[in-house]
């Protein structure tokens, strides 16, 4: 009984990050490699470029957890990033993709 | 971008030249196939020098022994493949311990990549998270602006390792340079915020018991001059971590030396009765504060650092200050007043002569505290004093009276065995007037025993006190201590003539066991110049101590009792 039911885990409380990034091969990578070496689980990732194309954009939903404070300042940290944003778990960008995701 | 008239340039020439321009002058590495554009190109500068080492993660290590000493920027290359994956460990150190590396390695040519070619490997995924950033260049133009970024990320805020990853058939290119690029520098972080350097004043001017505890960064930042003004305006006792040893000399009446692990038992029992900590530069690793909860239980933290991310990361910061902190404490060291504070260091004297660091056998240099010092009587202040990892590590963080930053040359975050040789040639290529030693153990020197080939090829001026045990020291020591006494894959069952191997790889060596005077026979081969092995025998029963066994609060120490 380990499997978390979908409304189980929507009852877990979210966050929604948005992540300007320099679009090119590699970077999604080094956002989410941050993540899964500390065994963070991200639960959800949107990216599309933006503007000209040189900057992208990265949604990820992700668990609220003691962590991600640090998290996030470690994506700070990343040379390709020049912005975090963080919101709240009910964020339109993943909302509104729910007819996308049905079972 | 400084105009010349256009050269037609492949990449691999674009490469040296920009190298040329960020003022390298010496480089060191190990061709193979995927790099040997490069290779040719570096043939021909008559600005570089390039040391051959005897494996990449030598040149590695070697690299980073220059950058340590220097503080610069230092370069390694290796080809692709085994080239590449056997970089990597000297990459992850110099991650652990923020050095400033740029590291160049060949790739199969673009079309190739992905295709399981020949020594092809991902280096560019297998190096996202030991690097501070890592690149693959795609076409011969960016080289003009990856290389100087490399320098600059290396350089800039906390120090690091960049990887530059270039396909072959990049470096073969030629292009039309028609401009070139500024070489990239370090780049100053903004100002330390005032009102918080006010806050922090004057929590200083308010503390009973403080202690500053020093980091790392406070030798990458250049700042220990500005760290004993402060020690010595309000007279403060002072901790260092394995890094920042040097910061401040051992024999300062102020220094408590190493904290942690293996610190002296006053050290850690001070940490204990604080109630404020100054950490500058530093970032509360386990290995210096045991179970975090009981460290410095009653006092409150300010907490200097360049990385932000370091902030509040183990311990929650009263004061976080996020600057340089060199900046930092130039406009802190105005802000606090002077204060004797003549109870707290009775206090920390008391401390001392009830729980002095034990020093068992320190006057027989057949021993191994005893060696150690005798080496130091040998030598002066201007000595570098590198180590490999392990007990021996532990012995002359405990006893060598380390006195300048810089002057020690250590693998902390990562602990990699194999360290010492490779760093202390580098150290002896970077700063080739000083006498630089290096203190190894039967376990470490194996692991880069090749490099003293190199060392015999560049006449380096390293001697290489072997602590022949014949264990894993510190793995014997916790099996022992541990695991009920069950020793296992902890002792050598074959032991090499370890004199007659580094005479064999071109070096002289010396067996103090041998010596009917060991103290004039040390003498001796510190006055020869040139690379020396000097292998003694030491007791595999010695223990480091004290030790605070993993996990467990630092004042919960074995082996204090002197």
């Amino acid at each position: 009984m380990n499997a978390v039911s979908r409304n189980e885990n929507q009852a877990l409380s979210r966050a929604v990050l948005e992540i300007d990034v320099a679009n090119h091969p590699g970077v999604m990578s080094h956002v989410v490699g941050l993540f899964s070496r500390r065994a963070y689980n991200v639960e959800g990732i949107l990216c599309l470029p933006v503007g000209d194309g040189r900057q992208s954009r990265i949604w990820l939903l992700v668990n609220e957890d003691q962590r991600l404070p640090q998290m996030i300042r470690q994506v700070e940290k990343l040379e390709d990033v020049s912005a975090v944003r963080r919101h709240h778990a009910d964020h339109a960008v993943f909302t509104d993709l729910e007819a996308f995701f049905q079972a | 971008m400084s105009e010349t008239p256009n050269e037609t340039l492949t990449g691999a020439q674009i490469t040296v030249r920009l190298l040329e321009r960020q003022g390298v002058r010496l480089v060191t590495g190990y061709p193979g196939g995927a790099i040997l554009p490069i290779y040719d190109a570096l043939g021909q500068s008559t600005a570089i020098r390039h040391v051959l080492a005897r494996h990449e993660q030598g040149a590695g290590f070697i690299a980073q022994g220059m950058a340590r000493v220097s503080g610069e920027v230092a370069v390694c290359m290796a080809s692709s493949g085994p080239g590449a994956t056997n970089l990597l460990t000297a990459i992850a150190d110099a991650k652990l311990d923020s050095i400033p590396l740029v590291a160049i390695t060949g790739q199969v040519p673009k079309a190739m990549i992905g295709t399981d070619a020949f020594q092809e490997v991902d280096t560019y995924g297998l190096s996202v998270p030991i690097t501070k950033h890592n690149f693959l260049v795609s076409s011969t133009e960016e080289l003009l602006d990856v290389i100087p970024r490399a320098f600059a990320i290396a350089a800039s805020g906390r120090p690091g390792p960049v990887l530059i990853d270039i396909p072959k058939d990049v470096q073969s290119r030629a292009i039309e340079v028609a401009a070139w690029p500024e070489p990239g520098r370090r780049k100053l972080p903004a100002a330390a915020d005032g009102m918080a350097l006010a806050e922090a004043a004057s929590l200083i001017a308010a503390a009973k018991r403080p202690l500053l505890y020093l980091g790392g960064g406070v030798i990458h930042a250049g700042a220990s001059e500005l760290a004993l003004e402060l020690a010595e305006k309000s007279t403060l006792p002072t901790v260092m971590t394995l890094m920042a040893l040097g910061a401040m000399p051992v024999d300062h009446p102020l220094s408590l030396g190493m904290l942690g692990m293996h610190g002296a038992p006053y050290t850690n029992l001070a940490l204990d009765e604080c109630d404020l900590l100054i950490a500058v530069g530093a970032r509360f690793d386990d290995r210096a504060t045991g179970k975090v909860a009981a460290f410095c239980p009653q006092a409150k933290i300010i907490h200097i650092d360049i990385d932000v991310a370091e902030l509040d990361k183990i311990k929650t910061a009263h004061v976080g200050i996020v600057a340089d902190v060199a900046e930092a404490l130039t406009r802190l060291l105005p802000l606090v007043p002077e204060n004797p504070r003549a109870e707290w260091n009775a206090r920390i004297d008391a401390l001392k002569a009830e729980h002095p660091q034990p020093l068992p056998g320190v006057n027989d240099p057949r021993s191994h505290f005893g060696l150690i010092r005798a080496v130091a009587a040998c030598l002066d202040d201007d000595a570098i004093v590198a180590t490999d990892v392990g007990q021996h590590q532990m012995w002359v963080a405990q006893a060598y009276p380390l006195r300048r930053p810089r002057q020690w040359l250590t693998s902390g975050g990562l602990g990699t065995m194999g360290f010492g040789v490779p760093a202390a040639i580098g150290a002896a290529l970077a700063a080739p007037e000083r006498t630089v030693v290096c203190f190894t153990g039967d376990g470490s020197i194996l692991m880069n025993i090749q490099e003293l080939v190199t060392a015999a090829e560049q006449r380096a001026n390293v001697k290489i006190v072997l602590m022949n045990n014949a264990v894993l020291g510190l793995v014997h020591q916790q099996q022992t201590l541990f695991y009920g006494q069950r020793l296992f894959a902890s002792e050598f069952q074959a032991m090499p003539d370890f004199v007659a191997a580094a005479r064999a790889l071109g070096i002289a060596a010396v067996d103090l066991d041998q010596a009917a005077n060991p103290c004039a026979a040390l003498a001796d081969a510190f006055a020869r110049p040139g690379p020396c092995l000097i292998h003694a025998g030491i007791d595999a029963e010695q223990k480091v101590y004290p030790m605070v066994p993993p996990g467990a609060a630092n004042r919960d120490m074995i082996g204090a009792q002197a």
